[in-house]
């Protein structure tokens, strides 16, 4: 029980975070058609703000099935890492059932909450945090697409930037250390604008494209040196 | 014809279930292959790259806000200023711009 109110604790300011961001992902459901409880119930079974992202303006594309698939497994494809990571942190004999409520609920803020713990995560401690937050998520999301149509204009421009600036504060960081990814950022960048001012590409399309080329690219031409692959 | 939204939704949940939860599940040992532990590595910087760009400057009224609080966000970023303030930041830095021109 101590572990479960300490998670929740630790849980407060995620909580915060994501209801601000999830309410500019709001903007963008609304966007795309989707009623306030359309959007509360993507945010509480997906978990994924870049991926929320890309599949509602998939949703607006109004894109074949086939092509949702492939948009969720490129735009979250950097779960597959801190899956493999959390499974090192998770004690071995840990019942399965904790193993997909942790898997269900991963994301860059509980993952980063989850490793922090020693020598292994205990698994009510991330419940503790999950179960202020993900309410959070969900919640703002539907109150995006709510207040999207209320709001003046200048207040919606003003939030629909959140979501973008919470991408940043998860990429430049590491760019720092690392000028392998410095590079490939501004590659992106250019890419990116290239693609969506000179081509009739999709959006969805551009992000599935460029994430597979470039990224290769970057594996081929920035190997990395032993263990930076531990987040 | 538009696609069912809720079918929508529940393609992206059990795909997005499978991506996180099938390594954490089936594979216990460690991916060996150099390029393709290299590939994952840089995929989220990229995807996230490419999706911030030009959405940014597409998602504001006037596009040069947008451009501003990019810029204004990398540099936040860029002083560990954490998640959070970045985010207050670039909202701000657009208020900011479209309340003067």
């Amino acid at each position: 029980m101590y572990t479960f109110r300490k998670g929740l604790k630790d849980g407060l300011p995620i909580g915060f975070g994501y209801f601000a961001v999830a309410f500019s992902l709001g903007i963008i459901a609304a966007q795309a058609g989707l009623t306030p409880f359309q959007g509360f119930l993507t945010s509480l079974l997906v978990n994924a703000s870049a991926g929320e992202n890309a599949a509602f303006i998939a949703i607006k594309e109004n894109v074949p099935y086939l092509q949702m698939v492939l948009i969720m497994i490129v735009s979250n494809i950097r779960y597959v890492l801190m899956s493999f990571a959390l499974s090192q942190k998770i004690a071995p004999k840990t019942h399965m059932i904790h193993r997909l409520l942790l898997g269900f609920f991963l994301t860059d803020e509980y993952f980063a909450l989850a490793i922090s713990q020693d020598p292994y995560c205990n698994p009510y401690y991330s419940y503790g945090a999950i179960s202020f937050a993900a309410p959070c998520w969900a919640s703002g999301t539907a109150l995006g697409i709510i207040m999207g149509n209320i709001l003046p204009p200048r207040i919606v421009s003003a939030l629909s930037v959140a979501l973008f600036g919470m991408f940043l504060a998860i990429i430049i960081p590491p760019a720092k250390k690392d000028k392998a990814i410095a590079c490939l950022i501004v590659i992106s960048f250019l890419c990116s604008y290239l693609l969506s001012r000179f081509t009739t590409i999709s959006e969805s399309m551009i992000t599935i494209i460029l994430t597979i080329v470039i990224s290769s690219l970057g594996a081929l031409l920035f190997p990395t040196k032993g263990e930076k692959h531990e987040e | 014809m538009k696609n069912n939204i809720y079918i929508y939704i529940l393609v992206m949940t059990v795909t997005v279930f499978l991506v996180r939860v099938l390594p954490l599940t089936l594979i216990r040992k460690p991916i060996r292959n150099k390029f393709i532990r290299d590939f994952l590595y840089y995929v989220p910087y990229v995807t996230l790259s490419v999706m911030t760009f030009p959405a940014i400057i597409d998602a504001t009224d006037n596009p040069f806000a947008g451009l501003f609080a990019l810029i204004i966000g990398i540099f936040a970023a860029y002083k560990n200023l954490g998640l959070f303030k970045v985010t207050v930041i670039c909202c701000i830095s657009v208020l900011l711009i479209e309340f003067l021109f």
